[in-house]
């Protein structure tokens, strides 16, 4: 398999898959930016005139925005991920190569979309007067957590999804459950303060919530805040935990594939 | 072992075929206490054959005989349930041509999309882009989406980008079917090429012609098992009277082997080359040899058919003059028809000599493709002439 060449079969399944996404639409690539934009829209509306929870938050908008892209990829990335074995049936029925490859092709793809949201999420940080600063850097780590997080749980959909197809409907459900339970669309504030630090041990809750901290600076109670070492180290290692397994879970089920698909 | 490229060592593949399905949580949970219970199904049964290298292999068997599931083994997409194949060289990762196009995607995109899928990276695609467009004779419609593409464009393209793998080893499930004569003739010089290079090619079809015009051995399987090994000849004459025979669902008393009249039937065109693609007034040459069993002298006859089975010829040796016959012989009949496109079989009988009575019949003993570009209807070729009356 010496001349096989995997990256290049990486890249082309992954610019693939994004190109398809917007195909036949008018405006595009466009989409994967208004797309965010609109639902932010949405709930912006919702939550400033009808229920007013966003009232006395500094920079709502932004930090509104902030929760709703990163929460989307995960979603997305998860949804996308899940089914992507499946969808290539008919290339995992007649061609062999790691079926890694497609996990991983899928996950860019979501990648590409999460890169170009968050230069929406910087335009309106500049637009809001919102300067530069070093603590931006950590920024990237937590975007590294998410994306380890998202391929952990890939993994192991996807192989589930293979071989039971009930998953799709458990994760959309388990999607909607922490969506509310995640501090999104509400300040962690207005959860009892006994929960609080709880709600930052979940890996999506710590990620939104230090993003948010680490972008506008004040305002926002991170997982620093409330949580104390070695509990402060502890969504960190879900990601990492979660990781190795999918991907041991998801090799040991992927000789199976092309006859379950 | 230096000589060998796959050796395949009594090789199993099992299936496991539930008497009820469960694919759901809910299905599972709910017969989670229940026995379940499995009828095992040998796919493929213990087969071993070994491919040198250099050679040109055909794997034969009628539907649900397994070849594609050994095929798939050997690809690595299947494992094998019991039993080893050994490896020697690169593989071409696929078994089927156009594998992953997409048709909402240009021919552009999907050459780089089905290069990476076969294995090669985007700089050795982009070198070969203007070739691969070339051989396919898609140079106009490059930006065009493949679903605008006629089904013989398609395959065209993936054939073009199919020959560009630089593997040892190729395997080839059912390709040859498509395209007209002058891309037939274009991928018979691929394989020619294939050949001088020293690979090693795996083909599994039904088309006979093919195996004969390209194979060097080849096997025929039967319920997963290996029933035949020879030459292409032997085996596509062992392959024709197996279905024959499953046709004729055992009405007629089985022919032994031995007992067979006609033997190393070969479809060849005007410059003698085994050919199965003919333009529509091109020379087609039937050379068979003959080994009567008769005691009285006897004649030939020659049907032609269309692939539907209806009539378009016929004729005896009576009539052109020649024979009877009696013992063995070879024998070549040229022939010019005058055909629209199409699949035609021809069929040889055995007659007494007053030409009466059929005495042995061999239906659809070869086959062959008729291709033009005219869009005329029908069976023939009629020259016309239209003009409007005053």
């Amino acid at each position: 398999m010496g001349r096989y060449n995997y990256l290049s079969l990486l890249r082309e399944l992954a610019v693939t898959d994004f190109k398809l996404k917007y195909q036949g639409s008018v405006a595009g690539y466009l989409w994967s930016l208004m797309k965010p934009l609109a639902i932010f829209g949405v709930l912006y509306l919702v939550f400033t005139v009808f229920v007013r929870i966003g009232s006395n938050i500094p920079h709502y908008p932004i930090y509104l925005l902030i929760g709703i892209v990163l929460w989307t990829y995960l979603a997305d990335s998860t949804t996308s991920a899940l089914r992507s074995v499946v969808d290539k049936g008919d290339l995992i029925r007649k061609v062999y190569f790691p079926r890694v490859i497609i996990l991983l092709a899928s996950s860019i793809s979501a990648l590409i979309t999460l890169m170009l949201n968050l230069m929406v999420i910087f335009v309106f940080l500049f637009a809001l007067g919102i300067g530069v600063r070093l603590d931006w850097l950590w920024f990237f780590v937590l975007i590294l957590e998410l994306y380890l997080l998202s391929l952990g749980l890939s993994f192991f959909l996807a192989a589930l999804y293979a071989k039971y197809r009930d998953f799709g409907h458990i994760w959309e459900v388990f999607l909607q459950l922490f969506f509310y339970a995640t501090p999104i669309i509400y300040p962690l504030t207005i959860v009892p303060h006994r929960f609080q630090s709880l709600v930052l041990l979940s890996p999506a809750s710590q990620i939104i919530q230090d993003s948010r901290k680490v972008l506008l600076g004040t305002g926002v109670l991170s997982s620093a805040d409330l949580l104390h070492a070695p509990l402060f180290l502890f969504p960190y290692l879900i990601p990492l935990l979660i990781l190795p397994l999918g991907y041991w879970y998801f090799e040991k089920s992927a000789s199976r594939f092309a006859e379950e698909v | 072992m230096a000589d060998v490229a796959i050796k395949v060592s009594s090789v199993t593949k099992s299936f496991k075929l539930p008497h009820e399905r469960y694919d759901s949580l809910k299905g599972n949970a709910i017969h989670l206490f229940t026995q379940k219970s499995y009828s095992r199904f040998d796919a493929v049964n213990e087969v071993s054959f070994d491919i040198k290298k250099g050679e040109f292999f055909g794997i034969v068997g009628r539907n649900g005989s397994g070849k594609s599931t050994m095929l798939k083994m050997l690809a690595k997409i299947y494992m094998p349930t019991s039993g080893a194949i050994t490896i020697n060289g690169s593989l071409s990762p696929f078994i089927e041509l156009g594998v992953g196009f997409n048709p909402e995607l240009s021919a552009r995109d999907n050459v780089f999309l089905n290069g990476a899928i076969l294995g090669l990276s985007r700089k050795s695609i982009e070198e070969k882009f203007d070739d691969i467009i070339g051989f396919a004779e898609l140079e106009n419609f490059v930006d065009q989406k493949l679903k605008n593409f006629s089904s013989g464009m398609q395959v065209r393209l993936a054939f073009s980008i199919a020959i560009q793998a630089q593997s040892d080893i190729l395997l080839i499930d059912e390709v040859l079917a498509v395209g007209d004569a002058n891309f037939q003739q274009k991928c018979f010089d691929v394989f020619v090429d294939l050949k001088k290079q020293g690979k090693t090619l795996v083909l599994v079809t039904h088309d006979m012609n093919a195996i004969k015009q390209f194979c060097d051995r080849a096997i025929m399987l039967e319920d997963g098992r290996v029933v035949a090994e020879g030459s292409p000849t032997d085996i596509s004459e062992k392959y024709l009277l197996a279905n024959y025979e499953a046709g004729e669902a055992g009405g007629r008393k089985k022919k032994s082997n031995q007992d067979r009249v006609f033997d190393n039937v070969i479809l060849k065109n005007h410059t003698d080359k085994p050919a199965t693609y003919f333009k529509p007034q091109e020379e087609l040459r039937l050379s068979f040899a003959y080994k009567s069993r008769w005691k009285q002298p006897v004649h030939f006859g020659l049907q032609l058919f269309s692939s539907n089975d209806t009539l378009c010829f016929g004729s005896n040796s009576e009539i052109n003059g020649i024979g009877p016959f009696l013992g063995s012989g070879a024998m070549t009949i040229a022939l010019k028809p005058n055909l629209q496109s199409g699949n035609y079989f021809l069929s040889l009988a055995v007659v007494d000599e007053s030409t009466t009575r059929i005495l042995e019949f061999y239906p659809r003993i070869t086959s062959f493709r008729v291709s033009q570009d005219g869009r005329n209807d029908g069976i023939t070729v009629v020259g016309q002439h239209w003009k409007v009356d005053a």
